[in-house]
C-alpha cells in the first residue's frame, strides 16, 4: 500500500464521510469540503510531472488475488498522469463550480457528491491501474456512477431515460471488453498491461488477436460516444450541468481514448485497427458535427461536438497506430498524430469544459437552454459572454486560442495519410482529409450558433422565465481558469509538450524509443504557408457563408426522417426485445398445467429415446430370465385390464374400482415374487387408499358430468412414448447386468451382524435405518399438512 | 418372465400418463397412483426375479431372491401412499373452496393476474 494507492482510494474513503459531513455542517455547503481533496490530488499528482518528464515511471503493487494474478498494480507514466492531472484539476474546478450551481437547500447535496467521489475515484483508478481486471473493475464502477450522477434528479422521466441508456450502452461495451481482457489473457497469461504489451508481436500471431481487438474497441467505442453508440451521450445531458462537464466532456468519455492509447502499442501493427479506429473517427467526427447544427438545446449542441471532437481524437489515434510501422524516429511524420490527439485531448477538456459551465450560467440565470428563446444576453452577461466566445472560438479552431493548433496538426496528420504507403491507403485515404475539412465547417458553424444566437441578436425578455444577469462570482471562477487556460495553452502551446505530451506520447509509443531518447515536440503557430493554413481560411470563409445562410439550408435536416434515426432503432429494438420475450413467454406459460406435464414427458421422451438410440443402447438378453408361469400371465393380464377399464371408465366410481384391483394385483404379484412384508404393507395402504379416494368422490360427485374421459391423440401419443421408453429401458437394462448385486451381504449378515432373520427387516431398520427414519418423518408431516389443510381456515378479513 | 414385466410396468406408465395429462383432478391423482405402482413393479423387476426363497432366513434355503429392492420398495410404498393421501386432501379442499375439479379452471398465470 503506497501513497500513490491511497490516492486512488481516497475519493472512496471520503465519500464515506460525506453525508456525515452534509448532516454535521448544516451551515456550510457540503461542496467545500469536498473541493479539499480534488485541490490536494491535484498538487500530489503535479509533483510526479518532474520524475515521469524525465523519464522514470512509478508503480507499486498491492496484492489483492494473487492466486488468480490479481494484483492491484498503481502506475504512474505520461500517459496516466495526463489523465489523473485532468481528472483531478477538472474535477475541482466542476466541484468549485457545483457549490454555487446547486443550492444547499433544495438539493440532495450529500448524494451528489458521493456519486461524483466515486466517479473520481474510479476514474483515477482507470488511467493508473497496471492490471487489466482492476481497470476493468474501475471501468464498471465509472458506468455506475455515471448512471446514479445522469439519474441524480430522479423524479424526472428523462433523467431516468437517459440514465438508463447509458447504462445499457456503456455495460455492453464493458461487458466487451472483459471478453477481450479474458481473451488477452488466455494468449499472455498476464493481466498486466506493461508485459502485455511486451508480448505484442506474440499476440499478433495469435488467432484471437482479431476477436480480443474488436472487444476492446466495442468498449472504447460505447464509453466514447463514437458511431454509432454517441446516443447515449445527448441524453445523458439531463444530468446536472457539472456532470456534465465532468463526465461528458472532460473525463468519463474520455476513458475510451485511454484505453485505444494504451492498446495502441499492442494492437496498433493490425490494419483493422488502424482503419477501425481511423475511420470510425473520422465518421464519428463528421456525423456528430453535422447533427449538432440542429440541434435547439445547448447542452444538446454541446453534447454533439462533445461526441464529433472524440472523433477527431479518436482518428488521430488512429492515424498515430501508422508510425508502428516506420520503426525510426527520424520518420515522425505519424507520431505527430499521437502528439496532436493528446494535445487536442488537453484542449478540449479545457474549452468543453468551460462552454458546459458557461452554458450552465446561462440556464441558470435565464432559466431556459433554448436558442430559439435566447438572445442578446451580452449586455447582460458579459464575463459569461467572453468565457463562451474563448471556448466556441478555440473549437471552431480560430487563433489564437489553443483549437487552432491543434487543429492545424489534425489536418497536417491527415494529410500526411495520403503518404502511407500501407493497408491500400492511398485509394480510400483521400476520404479522411475530405471529411475532416467538411466536418470542421460544420464545427465551425455550431461554434458560431453557440455564441451568437445565444449572446447576440434580439433579446426576448418575454421568453424567459427570469430577468437575466451575471451569475455570481463563485460560478464563474471555474470557467474563467479554464478559458484563462485555452487562452494559455493557445499562446505558449509549448508549456504542455516538455511536461506533459512528450511522456504521454512516450508511453503510447513505447518502442519508437531507443533508450533515455525522448520525443521532442514543438509546436509552433506559424508553420508557413502549408496546406493546412489553406485548409483553415477555407473552414472559416465557407463557415461564415453557411453560417449567414443557415436559416435557408437548415431544411435540409427535414429530409432525413424520423424514424431512420439511431435514437428510435435503439427505442425499437428494445421495445421489440421487451415484446418478442412476452410473446414467447406467452406462447409456452399457458397456465394449463396439462400443458407442462406434456412438456416434461415430451422432453423425457425425446431425450431418452434419442439417447437410447443415438448410442445404441438398446440390447434385449433373456438368458437370465425366470420362467413365465401361468398365475402370472392371469394377474399380468387382470392388471392391464384394471388399468384400460380406468382409462375408458365414464363413472369415477369405477376408475377408483379398478385402481383398486391393479393395486391389489400388484400385492398378489409381490407374493409371487416372494415378497412378503412388501404384499402385506400394499394390501393395507391400498385398502386406506381406496377407501380415501372413495372419501374424495363423495365430496367432489355433484358437479362432475359422468363423462367418459374424451380421447386426445397428442396425449395418447405422449403416453404411448412414455410407455414406450420405459418398457425399453427396462428390458436394456435388465439386459446388461454389471455387476454382482450386494445382497450375499445382506444374507450373510442379517443374523451374524443384526440378529435378524428377517432381512427387509433387518435392512430398513438396522443397515439402512436412516432411509426409514425419513420416511416417518415424511409421513408426520403428511399428516400434519392433511390436519392444517383440514383445520387451519384464514377469515375473510385476513385473506389477502 | 422379466419381459412380461417390463411390457406391464410401460402399460401402467402409460395408463399413468394419459391420465396425468387429462382435466379432471381425481384423475390426475389416479394416474400418480397408477405411476406408482409402476415404479414399485419395476424395481422389484429390476432387482431379478424369482431367484431363490423369500428373504427370510428361517427358510434355509440355498439362496434367496434380493432383499435391497424389497426395502426400497417398502419405504417408497409407503411415502407414495403419504404424498397420496396429502393430494387428495388438497384435492378435497381446492373443491371446497373453488368449486371445482376442473384444472382448466384452476389455470393462472402473471400476465392473467
Amino acid at each position: 500500500m503506497s501513497l500513490l494507492h491511497l490516492a486512488i482510494l481516497l475519493p472512496f474513503i471520503m465519500a464515506l464521510f460525506v453525508p456525515f459531513l452534509y448532516k454535521w455542517f448544516k451551515s456550510v455547503h457540503t461542496g467545500w469540503f469536498v473541493l479539499l481533496l480534488p485541490v490536494f490530488l491535484f498538487i500530489y499528482f503535479f509533483r510526479y510531472i518532474n520524475p515521469v518528464s524525465s523519464g522514470s515511471n512509478t508503480y507499486s503493487t498491492v496484492n489483492w488475488i494473487p492466486s488468480l494474478g490479481i494484483q492491484f498494480t498503481a502506475y504512474v507514466d505520461g500517459l496516466g498522469l495526463l489523465f489523473a492531472l485532468l481528472i483531478t484539476g477538472i474535477g475541482a474546478l466542476v466541484i468549485l463550480y457545483s457549490i454555487y450551481y446547486l443550492p444547499r437547500a433544495k438539493e440532495q447535496l450529500h448524494t451528489f457528491y458521493v456519486y461524483l467521489l466515486l466517479f473520481m475515484g474510479a476514474m483515477l483508478g482507470i488511467v493508473l491501474s497496471d492490471n487489466m481486471i482492476v481497470l476493468y473493475t474501475f471501468w464498471e464502477l465509472t458506468s455506475l456512477s455515471s448512471f446514479l450522477l445522469i439519474g441524480y434528479w430522479h423524479t424526472r422521466e428523462k433523467s431516468r431515460y437517459g440514465a438508463l441508456k447509458s447504462m445499457m450502452i456503456t455495460v455492453f461495451g464493458g461487458l466487451c471488453m472483459l471478453g477481450g481482457i479474458i481473451l488477452l489473457y488466455l494468449v499472455t497469461n498476464t493481466f498486466s498491461i506493461r508485459e502485455m504489451v511486451t508480448q505484442a508481436p506474440i499476440i499478433m500471431e495469435h488467432p484471437y488477436f482479431l476477436p480480443a481487438m474488436l472487444l476492446f474497441l466495442l468498449g472504447a467505442f460505447t464509453k466514447s460516444a463514437q458511431f454509432p453508440f454517441y446516443i447515449w451521450l445527448p441524453d445523458a445531458m439531463e444530468a446536472p450541468t457539472p456532470v456534465s462537464a465532468y463526465l461528458h466532456s472532460a473525463t468519463m468519455v474520455k476513458a475510451g481514448i485511454y484505453l485505444t492509447a494504451r492498446f495502441t502499442p499492442v494492437f496498433g501493427l493490425a490494419p483493422e485497427w488502424f482503419w477501425l479506429v481511423t475511420g470510425i473517427g473520422i465518421i464519428t467526427l463528421a456525423w456528430g458535427s453535422f447533427h449538432a447544427i440542429k440541434q435547439t438545446d445547448l447542452k444538446a449542441i454541446l453534447a454533439f461536438s462533445t461526441v464529433s471532437q472524440l472523433g477527431l481524437i479518436m482518428s488521430l489515434l488512429g492515424a498515430g497506430s501508422a508510425s508502428l510501422h516506420f520503426e525510426s524516429l527520424d520518420n515522425k511524420m505519424f507520431s505527430a498524430a499521437v502528439v496532436a490527439a493528446i494535445f487536442h485531448l488537453i484542449n478540449h477538456a479545457t474549452f468543453k469544459g468551460s462552454l458546459f459551465m458557461a452554458a450552465g450560467i446561462v440556464d441558470h440565470e435565464t432559466g431556459t437552454r433554448d436558442i430559439r428563446k435566447l438572445g442578446g444576453l451580452m449586455s447582460f452577461m458579459p464575463i459569461t459572454f467572453t468565457i463562451t466566445v474563448i471556448g466556441a472560438f478555440s473549437m471552431a479552431g480560430l487563433p489564437p486560442f489553443n483549437g487552432f493548433l491543434s487543429k492545424e496538426m489534425f489536418f497536417t496528420s491527415m494529410l500526411k495519410l495520403l503518404e502511407f504507403n500501407l493497408f491500400n491507403v492511398e485509394t480510400w485515404g483521400i476520404l479522411f482529409p475530405v471529411l475532416a475539412w467538411i466536418a470542421s465547417v460544420f464545427t465551425f458553424i455550431y461554434s458560431m450558433i453557440i455564441v451568437f444566437k445565444t449572446f447576440t441578436g434580439k433579446y426576448q425578455p418575454e421568453k424567459l422565465d427570469k430577468v437575466p444577469h451575471e451569475a455570481p462570482l463563485g460560478m464563474l471562477i471555474s470557467p474563467i481558469i479554464l478559458a484563462s487556460l485555452v487562452v494559455l495553452f493557445g499562446i505558449f502551446p509549448n508549456v504542455l509538450s516538455f511536461s506533459i505530451i512528450e511522456p504521454a506520447t512516450a508511453s503510447i509509443l513505447p518502442y519508437l524509443l531507443e533508450d533515455g531518447e525522448q520525443f521532442h515536440v514543438h509546436i509552433s503557430h506559424w508553420h508557413g504557408w502549408g496546406p493546412e493554413l489553406y485548409m483553415t481560411l477555407g473552414v472559416i470563409g465557407l463557415g461564415i457563408l453557411l453560417y449567414l445562410g443557415l436559416a435557408k439550408w437548415k431544411l435540409v435536416y427535414k429530409l432525413f426522417p424520423e424514424k431512420l434515426t439511431l435514437n428510435k432503432a435503439y427505442d425499437v429494438s428494445l421495445r421489440g426485445l421487451d415484446k418478442g420475450s412476452l410473446k414467447v413467454q406467452e406462447l409456452y406459460m399457458t397456465g394449463f398445467l396439462r400443458d407442462y406435464l406434456g412438456y416434461i414427458f415430451t422432453f423425457v421422451v425425446l431425450m431418452t429415446g434419442w439417447a437410447l438410440f443415438s448410442k445404441s443402447a438398446f440390447t434385449f438378453e433373456t438368458a437370465g430370465n425366470a420362467p413365465i408361469g401361468i398365475y402370472e400371465i392371469v394377474l399380468a393380464a387382470v392388471m392391464i385390464l384394471g388399468a384400460v377399464t380406468i382409462l375408458f371408465a365414464k363413472s369415477r366410481l369405477t376408475s377408483i374400482i379398478a385402481l383398486g384391483s391393479v393395486g391389489y394385483g400388484v400385492a398378489l404379484f409381490f407374493v409371487f415374487f416372494r415378497a412378503p412384508d412388501l404384499a402385506l404393507t400394499q394390501l393395507v395402504i391400498e385398502t386406506i387408499s381406496v377407501s380415501l379416494f372413495l372419501l374424495c368422490f363423495y365430496y367432489l360427485p355433484e358437479l362432475q358430468k359422468r363423462e367418459k374421459l374424451p380421447f386426445k391423440l397428442a396425449n395418447f401419443l405422449v403416453s404411448l412414448g412414455v410407455g414406450t421408453v420405459v418398457t425399453l429401458i427396462a428390458l436394456s437394462a435388465n439386459s446388461q447386468r454389471v455387476s454382482e448385486t450386494i445382497s450375499s451381504y445382506f444374507i450373510e449378515n442379517s443374523y451374524k451382524e443384526a440378529g435378524g432373520k428377517n432381512m427387509v427387516n433387518v435392512i430398513l431398520v438396522d443397515f439402512r435405518g436412516f432411509d426409514t427414519l425419513f420416511e416417518i418423518t415424511v409421513l408426520g408431516i403428511a399428516a400434519l399438512g392433511i390436519f392444517a389443510m383440514v383445520k387451519l381456515r384464514l377469515s375473510k378479513g385476513e385473506e389477502s | 418372465m422379466e419381459v412380461m414385466m417390463s411390457i406391464v410396468c410401460g402399460i401402467l406408465f402409460m395408463a399413468a400418463t394419459y391420465l396425468m395429462l387429462s382435466k379432471s383432478l381425481l384423475r390426475i391423482i389416479i394416474g400418480t397412483g397408477l405411476l406408482s405402482h409402476g415404479a414399485h413393479l419395476l424395481i422389484l423387476t429390476m432387482g431379478g426375479l424369482k431367484g431363490g426363497a423369500a428373504p427370510l432366513l428361517g427358510e434355509k434355503a440355498k439362496s434367496y431372491v434380493d432383499p435391497l429392492p424389497q426395502a426400497l420398495i417398502l419405504t417408497a410404498i409407503v411415502i407414495s401412499f403419504g404424498v397420496t393421501a396429502f393430494m387428495l386432501v388438497l384435492a378435497y379442499r381446492s373443491y371446497q373452496e373453488l368449486g371445482t375439479d376442473n384444472m382448466d379452471h384452476m389455470r393462472g398465470t402473471d400476465s392473467h393476474e
